[in-house]
């Protein structure tokens, strides 16, 4: 038999059945649009996460990272001593190193006096660690005690600062410390923190009296320009005590997902999330096919007794579930693009729908249309004729 | 000429062991090409067994039942299937696809044929249609048409492959006395233009006169009148 005739005429008997009757068509496409909204919110929730953790360290410039053996993330560092970054100067390819500290405090929103926790990050004034237009202009500002610059993409919690700053209230609370923020920059939130500030190392020890210059959570190493950096990190691992880790930049971002993907229950709560989905859709489409299934038994029968092959009606099954994929997908898509949109202006995540992401979202739905599809067959056994007539 | 239809001998029950319930004992039958038989018998004789055992629906064990020279005791589910493709099947009721107009209906029955183009076989489904007197509802659904217009579109749906036999199930048993008479006689008229085999089980003596011999099948025993 050709493949077209194979393939067409089961798909066309299974498509005329679907179309008759609209409202029960209308509660399956619902279902499987369902399935594909909540896999492709939890998609990209998972996604902006990874993308958020690793919005910090996008924006260091550095060849090489060291961290603490035991430090999970970024977020949570565990501080070792300034001493062991500087030994890292003995390595003749090394040009300069800068401590980094970093530490969450809380920050006091000037209108309403209500106090949320921020990532405060603290670095030389005379580096160029961040790799950010606006913090490389205010580096003189800076200097000045009691400095901060505030991340503009900051949640709105902390007060429209860029506003506040114009009509001149510019003082505030750091960690009950008092500071004035002298400019903004942008970074963006991460699951770790809600907002951001920068402010020189001398400033960042005012600001949490408990820590000491001696204390760092990373350091930012600075090669010669044309040495070779994979060289210089086997060399360091040698020379340098065992309980510090040397990343690359590449490394230092995937450490960061690696801990939201792995380490954090986070990432396990957007898999299962996932497949909850999917296991709700699989079970309404299952249902749905089984229904029709039993309702055109008679029909299937008839067929059957007109000499049609059991594997017809097999593909019939499977060809409504994939219509029931593809009607579901189509504005299960364009409904989550809208929800995209809405939790980049709400939450201020990063959520862009790629083509990967919409194939891959794609692949589950009809995964688990198929899978539906698959469990669905066995109630064809019921449609024959030697029972039915 | 062989007969079409050669049963000898057949036997089939129902059920297992103490509760084995014998349904047909004995049956021989021989069915010319061409011969139209009527089957009479009161409910619960063995009509259908018996009628869905000739169009391999049914699978016996017992005897001998040889359809199209195709022996189907005991037989494979291919075997089963060839037959069914050269076997005209009319039910009781209606049977048509609810979701299809009355000319998909019919070229469904055309569509095991792999030698047809689509449009070939739209227009001889069209044709069977025109021929059973529906030329004018090519594009209703079945719940458009009334009883004797179904049944009409299902007579249709068994010929139009031009089977060698029709096995018919009391087709008038739904209809009322014009549209069942319609129907048969329709059945009848194109039947013996094609030289068509038909075996239809009834009830209904008001049409005992289309057939060239009548069968009673009583207790699963058949005798000719």
């Amino acid at each position: 038999m050709n493949l077209v005739a194979w393939v067409y005429f089961p798909a066309r008997l299974a498509w005329r059945q679907l179309i008759f009757d609209r409202t029960k068509l209308i509660a399956a496409t619902c279902g499987v649009l369902f399935a594909c909204v909540l896999v492709f919110m939890q998609q990209g929730f998972r996604d902006a996460l990874y993308a958020s953790a690793a919005s910090a360290p996008v924006k260091l410039h550095g060849d090489l990272f060291l961290m603490h053996k035991q430090s999970e993330a970024m977020w949570r560092p565990i501080r070792f001593k300034r001493s062991e970054l500087m030994r890292a100067l003995g390595n003749p390819a090394v040009t300069e190193v800068y401590p980094l500290y970093l530490g969450l405090a809380p920050f006091k929103n000037i209108e309403t006096r209500g106090k949320r926790t921020l990532m405060v990050y603290g670095f030389d004034p005379d580096s160029l660690i961040f790799d950010i237009e606006e913090i490389k202009n205010k580096r003189t500002a800076l200097r000045l005690k009691d400095t901060v610059l505030f991340d503009e993409y900051s949640r709105p919690e902390f007060g429209p600062m860029r506003q506040l700053l114009e009509a001149g209230r510019r003082v505030t609370e750091v960690n009950d410390y008092k500071i004035t923020v002298v400019g903004l920059f942008r970074l963006g939130v991460s699951f770790a923190a809600d907002g951001n500030i920068v402010t020189s190392d001398l400033n960042f020890m005012r600001i949490f009296p408990d820590r000491s210059l001696n204390d760092i959570d990373l350091g930012v190493i600075k090669l010669y320009p044309d040495t070779s950096i994979k060289q210089v990190q086997a060399e360091l691992s040698s020379q340098l005590n065992e309980f510090v880790n040397i990343f690359t930049y590449e490394e230092l971002l995937q450490n960061e997902k690696n801990y939201w993907a792995n380490m954090a229950p986070i990432g396990f709560i957007f898999g299962f999330g996932t497949v909850m989905g999917l296991v709700v859709g699989l079970v309404i489409v299952y249902q749905i096919l089984f229904t029709d299934i039993t309702n055109h038994r008679n029909e299937f029968a008839t067929l059957k007794a007109m000499g049609y092959e059991h594997g017809y009606f097999i593909r019939v099954v499977f060809a409504s579930a994939f219509f029931l994929a593809i009607l579901g997908f189509i504005p299960g898509y364009l409904f989550s693009l809208g929800l995209y949109h809405l939790a980049e202006s709400q939450i201020f995540m990063p959520m862009p729908m790629t083509f990967a992401k919409a194939m891959t979202v794609f692949l589950f739905i009809l995964s688990m249309c198929m899978t539906a599809g698959f469990l669905a067959i066995h109630k064809l056994k019921a449609a024959n004729p030697a029972d039915m007539f | 000429m062989s007969p079409v239809i050669d049963v000898y001998d057949l036997n089939f029950s129902f059920g297992s062991g103490a509760l084995t319930q014998p349904v047909l004992k004995n049956v021989t039958i021989s069915i010319r090409k061409g011969e139209i038989v009527l089957m009479t018998g009161p409910s619960g004789s063995g009509k259908t067994t018996f009628l869905t055992i000739i169009g391999g629906l049914r699978q016996a064990y017992h005897g001998s039942v040889r359809v199209l020279d195709q022996q189907l005791i005991n037989s494979s589910e291919q075997v089963k299937v060839s037959v069914r493709q050269q076997i005209g099947y009319i039910f009781q009721q209606h049977n048509l696809l609810k979701s299809l107009t009355a000319l998909q209906n019919v070229s469904m029955a055309l569509e095991m044929q792999n030698r047809m183009t689509e449009q070939q076989r739209l227009d001889r489904a069209a044709e069977m249609l025109n021929a059973v007197g529906l030329g004018e509802r090519l594009n209703y659904k079945p719940d458009q048409l009334s009883a004797g217009q179904r049944q009409r579109v299902s007579i249709a749906r068994a010929l139009v492959g031009q089977p060698k036999i029709v096995l018919a199930d009391e087709p008038t048993a739904s209809l009322d006395k014009q549209s069942g008479h319609e129907a048969v006689t329709i059945l009848e008229r194109l039947a013996k233009e094609s030289q068509t085999t038909i075996l239809l089980v009834t009830h209904d003596y008001r049409i005992l006169d289309m057939a060239d011999r009548v069968v009673e099948l009583e207790d699963g025993v058949i005798k000719e009148k």
